[in-house]
């Protein structure tokens, strides 16, 4: 599981030069090809758990074991951020081909996995706009596009659609969900949208108190594809909310 | 609008046609302005508004310019102001520019030199004429250094607070995506990033350069300025016009010119 999946071993995280923790003993772990998602409440640490999986913060304390060996052309790990983050300087082909340097490939081969994930974000004729030119709903599924790109073994995805509007991201998750079905990938799907994670996840936890913890983690009771208004569904949803 | 709903082709055509009609007026009234301001200048030449002989005829002007050209004088002082001119401010530029990013993204080097910067900044460029003189003689390179000190300073503050407020998410991305290192991370977020401060700084310094450029030849080293000042000493004035306008036409080219470079290199803004 902890060889090709991702573990997570008593892992703290302390701000450094301040005596608050965020949390100090975590435990858990992602298998290979698995769609987890974190829940807790605001400032609970969740984007914190996911910075540190993406390493771009290291933990105070713990390790955590990522995939071993990445494939040439491949990233361990890809971010999907809540605010897109889509540089304005740049085109939308030239934002989704950011990951992509440095990986050893040429340009032909970085120039066909843009294109491959710009339509598999159903973006495809957009590579020569400037993201000011583009909806909030689609600079997400930019976002998307770019960290699909690097084809990590590990998505990291934190809350990217609560920022949109409810239409919009009730068509991002069903897609979402067509993609990771058709790519060999983990997710982390970092979230405060109960329904969500209940709908999206095979597995949920939850993270609570201060320093907090994981006080749940269950795997969702019902195969895809789901109906959101399963009521075995909503009845997960209902024991996620009252373990927050 | 609401009334106008169903004939949707006929209120855009107005729209353009009203457009069209408010920029020919703001021209005629532009035009209006600058005939008036030559009215009074010709009315403060018949009347002595000034000391006599210190206002020249507007409409010597033209023949003045023929002068100064046909003499020989014109062309090669402006060759020579564009020489000071471009050292100058390609100079104060380059320098203002790596200091300022230097400023910016060490920690060490703007602890060590922010009190030295607040010192330095307020001396006017025009005080240092004097160790202009001093070190470069009357010079080429005299005239140079003290335009490119006033664009030093420009692009310093432009670079500097560029830089700074390059929204830090960007860098994280930049981790996130293999980007992290120093060479990738200036070339891919802190330099676009910052771009649009750093240009209008230069934009800026284009302009300021003009305006030193002429005190600073007033020390003696051939250009536009020296020739404004001897024929201020013969009291040939309309002259003196003439090497005004000069300015005036070649600084509007070189801004223009910039402008252009300027919304290439930004036409990823809305």
């Amino acid at each position: 599981m902890s060889r090709s999946g991702l573990r997570l071993k008593d892992v703290g995280y302390r701000y450094p030069g301040s005596d608050s923790t965020v949390f100090d003993s975590l435990d858990f772990s992602i298998a290979a090809g698995e769609f987890v998602a974190l829940v807790g409440g605001s400032g609970v640490g969740k984007s914190t758990v996911l910075r540190c999986v993406a390493g771009l913060i290291s933990p105070s304390s713990g390790t955590i074991d990522g995939p071993a060996q990445t494939d040439k052309g491949t990233r361990q790990s890809a971010v999907v951020f809540q605010d897109t983050r889509l540089l304005p300087w740049r085109r939308l082909d030239a934002n989704v081909s950011y990951g992509l340097t440095g990986l050893g490939l040429s340009r032909a081969e970085r120039d066909a996995r843009v294109e491959e994930v710009l339509d598999l974000v159903g973006m495809a004729s957009y590579g020569q706009r400037w993201p000011h030119e583009i909806s909030g709903g689609q600079a997400q599924r930019v976002g998307l596009a770019r960290a699909l790109a690097v084809r990590p073994k590990i998505l990291l995805m934190d809350e990217p659609f609560s920022a949109v509007d409810a239409l919009t991201r009730s068509r991002l998750q069903d897609e979402l969900l067509a993609i990771w079905t058709r790519l060999n990938m983990a997710v982390l799907f970092v979230t405060h949208d109960i329904a969500e994670a209940a709908y999206l996840a095979e597995r949920v936890c939850v993270m609570r108190g201060s320093p907090a913890r994981i006080v749940l983690d269950e795997a969702v009771p019902v195969d895809y594809p789901r109906e959101r208004e399963d009521s075995t569904l909503q009845r997960f949803a209902q024991r996620i909310a009252d373990a927050l | 609008m609401a009334a106008t709903h169903g004939t949707s082709a006929a209120p855009a055509q107005d729209r353009q046609l009203s457009r069209g009609l408010a920029r020919t007026r703001r021209i005629v009234l532009g035009l209006s302005g600058v005939a008036l301001f030559i009215v009074l200048w010709k009315l403060a030449y018949v009347f002595n508004w000034a000391p006599r002989g210190t206002i020249p005829d507007p409409f010597a002007v033209p023949a003045a310019l023929w002068a100064e050209y046909n003499g020989g004088r014109l062309l090669p002082a402006i060759g020579s102001s564009l020489i000071h001119y471009v050292w100058g401010l390609g100079v104060g530029t380059a320098l203002g520019f790596a200091v300022g990013l230097l400023a910016a993204s060490a920690r060490w080097f703007d602890d060590i030199h922010y009190m030295l910067a607040r010192i330095l900044r307020p001396i006017p460029p025009l005080a240092w004429v004097v160790f202009a003189i001093a070190w470069f003689q009357v010079s080429h390179a005299g005239a140079a250094f003290v335009i490119s000190i006033g664009v030093f300073w420009v692009n310093y503050f432009a670079t500097a607070s560029g830089v700074r407020d390059v929204d830090p998410r960007y860098y994280e991305l930049a981790r996130a995506f293999g980007h992290g290192g120093f060479i990738k991370r200036v070339t891919s977020i802190t330099l676009p990033g910052a771009a649009p401060s750093i240009l209008s700084g230069i934009r800026t310094g284009v302009g300021q350069a003009w305006m030193t450029l002429i005190a600073a030849e007033l020390l003696g080293v051939p250009g536009m300025g020296q020739e404004m000042n001897s024929a201020a000493g013969v009291g040939a004035y309309d002259a003196v016009v003439v090497y005004m306008l000069a300015i005036s036409l070649i600084y509007t080219l070189s801004d223009g010119l910039f402008a252009l470079v300027e919304n290439r290199a930004l036409r990823w803004r809305p």
